[in-house]
């Protein structure tokens, strides 16, 4: 790739992979092997080696295809892939990667809108109360979704199970992971 | 001994019998779990899936405060936990600038972070210690099942073998325990997708119990609270998926030790579980009635 080349690119996703997430799409030859033993394949409408694939062409159209894929919310992050390939491409940092980008571009597939709503309402739990509380988690996320009725019969067999506690836990110090959360934020824009 | 305990959320939630069997083995071993002080949560799946940077500073906010205990090295019973905690050790390590990033948003240098050990790495260290403690057999058949987060990546986790990893099951076979050989071991339960995508935790649970149940395993064991959460919490949507609907039951690595040890079943949680434990054993508390591996 010549340095005219990479000027014209500029801000190519795996430019930026290769800068922020330190993984070289460029690795992949191809063979297809974390597409053969990705659990979360037959879900997904571009299989994982096609996603870097996408990523190699270096083409806004393609990078576009890969960010508002579906493939990149049904990964899994169960790291098969990486430990089979061998070339060592670190594909689910490379998905890491693309969700966030999905997320910041706004382009994350419409089907995705659970798996978001539940990463947001994890996060925002873990933010208020330095914990996850699962109780305020599940409550966010089916306001977050209006998946209302989901799961209810399983909550009174889980409660006398003493499987949900009804209060945040205590013990954390929620103020310094709620300033963690402000500084990345604030880095995040820097 | 002691060491340094991260118990991680869950293991006071949805993994509670899982915090409390680890309690009482570590009495019954001498161990001593010293709790992080203030300890916080690690980000688990949605901080990696989401936010790189709190994925790398959560836990390096954690090992910190391990490390300012003067702890020299973490043990995480949860898998998860586990695995974002020795992920992020090792790219502060590994990167400068991932370290740079990371001490900006925690507004402290690292100069060292405490090792990171999972739940078989320190049981597997007391092997011997365990074997001699037997009082009751546990004479089951069972199916050890890793997961995905245990051993994955190698680089990170540097823990037994990657596709066929064996250190459940000769912990199973100390305490007089016969583990099968099967496919599944590290095939991925559907993990974090438990509430969001539940339907693919189904999909996926029922191709790991229906290989376990098809080897006669009488129990699958083991050592991740979302392994348990989806086989055991999620069974209806798994035996919508299989022709003979299973009620194989799922314990903790913590739980099979600790019968075997002789610690009573309520000590070990054994009742908290959504499907019922209906092994012969004397700890279960249940009478010895043969019990077929498929309803």
């Amino acid at each position: 790739m010549s340095t005219q080349h990479e000027e014209a690119v500029g801000q190519s996703l795996a430019a930026r992979i290769e800068e922020e997430g330190e993984v070289s799409v460029v690795d992949c030859y191809q063979c297809g092997k974390c597409s053969a033993g990705c659990p979360a394949a037959e879900d997904m409408d571009v299989a994982p080696s096609q996603v870097l694939r996408l990523l190699q062409t270096e083409s806004p159209k393609h990078d576009e295809r890969a960010l508002r894929s579906m493939s990149i919310w049904m990964c899994i992050g169960c790291e098969t892939c990486v430990s089979r390939c061998p070339q060592e491409v670190d594909l689910p940092r490379v998905m890491d990667f693309l969700r966030q980008e999905s997320l910041a571009r706004n382009l994350a597939h419409q089907d995705a809108d659970d798996v978001v709503a539940f990463h947001r309402a994890f996060m925002s739990s873990v933010e208020k109360a330095g914990r996850l509380f699962e109780l305020g988690m599940i409550g966010d996320y089916k306001l977050r979704t209006g998946h209302f009725f989901k799961d209810l019969g399983l909550a009174p067999t889980m409660f006398f199970k003493g499987k949900i506690g009804l209060l945040p836990h205590g013990g954390a110090n929620q103020v310094e992971v709620a300033e963690i959360f402000a500084r990345a934020r604030q880095a995040r824009k820097d | 001994m002691k060491v340094g305990y991260y118990p991680g959320c869950s293991l006071s939630g949805t993994a509670r019998e899982f915090g409390e069997s680890m309690a009482a083995v570590a009495r019954a071993l001498d161990i001593e779990l010293a709790e992080i002080p203030e300890w916080t949560c690690c980000g688990s799946s949605s901080g990696h899936m989401t936010d790189r940077l709190l994925a790398l500073a959560l836990p390096a906010h954690v090992l910190l405060k391990a490390h300012d205990a003067g702890l020299a090295q973490v043990m995480a019973p949860c898998a998860a936990c586990y695995n974002r905690l020795a992920t992020a050790r090792h790219e502060i390590e590994a990167s400068r600038a991932a370290k740079a990033q990371v001490e900006k948003v925690l507004q402290r240098k690292i100069e060292s972070l405490p090792r990171v050990l999972n739940l078989l790495e320190l049981l597997a260290q007391e092997r011997d210690h365990i074997a001699a403690k037997v009082t009751r057999r546990f004479e089951e058949t069972v199916a050890c099942y890793y997961g995905c987060l245990l051993v994955r990546p190698a680089r990170i986790t540097g823990f037994d073998r990657t596709e066929d990893p064996v250190e459940m099951d000769k912990l199973v076979a100390a305490v007089g325990g016969k583990p099968i050989n099967w496919s599944c071991k590290t095939e991925c339960c559907g993990a974090s997708f438990s509430l969001s995508k539940t339907s693919v935790v189904g999909r996926l649970g029922a191709k790991i119990l229906r290989d376990a149940v098809a080897r006669k395993a009488q129990a699958v064991v083991v050592a991740c609270p979302m392994c348990h959460a989806n086989l055991d919490l999620r069974r209806s949507s798994i035996n919508r998926r299989l022709a003979a609907k299973t009620s194989i039951p799922v314990l903790y690595i913590t739980q099979v030790i600790g019968m075997a040890l002789g610690i009573p079943a309520k000590q070990l949680g054994l009742a908290r579980h959504l499907v019922r434990v209906t092994l012969p054993g004397p700890s279960a508390q249940t009478p010895p009635a043969p019990r077929p591996a498929v309803q």
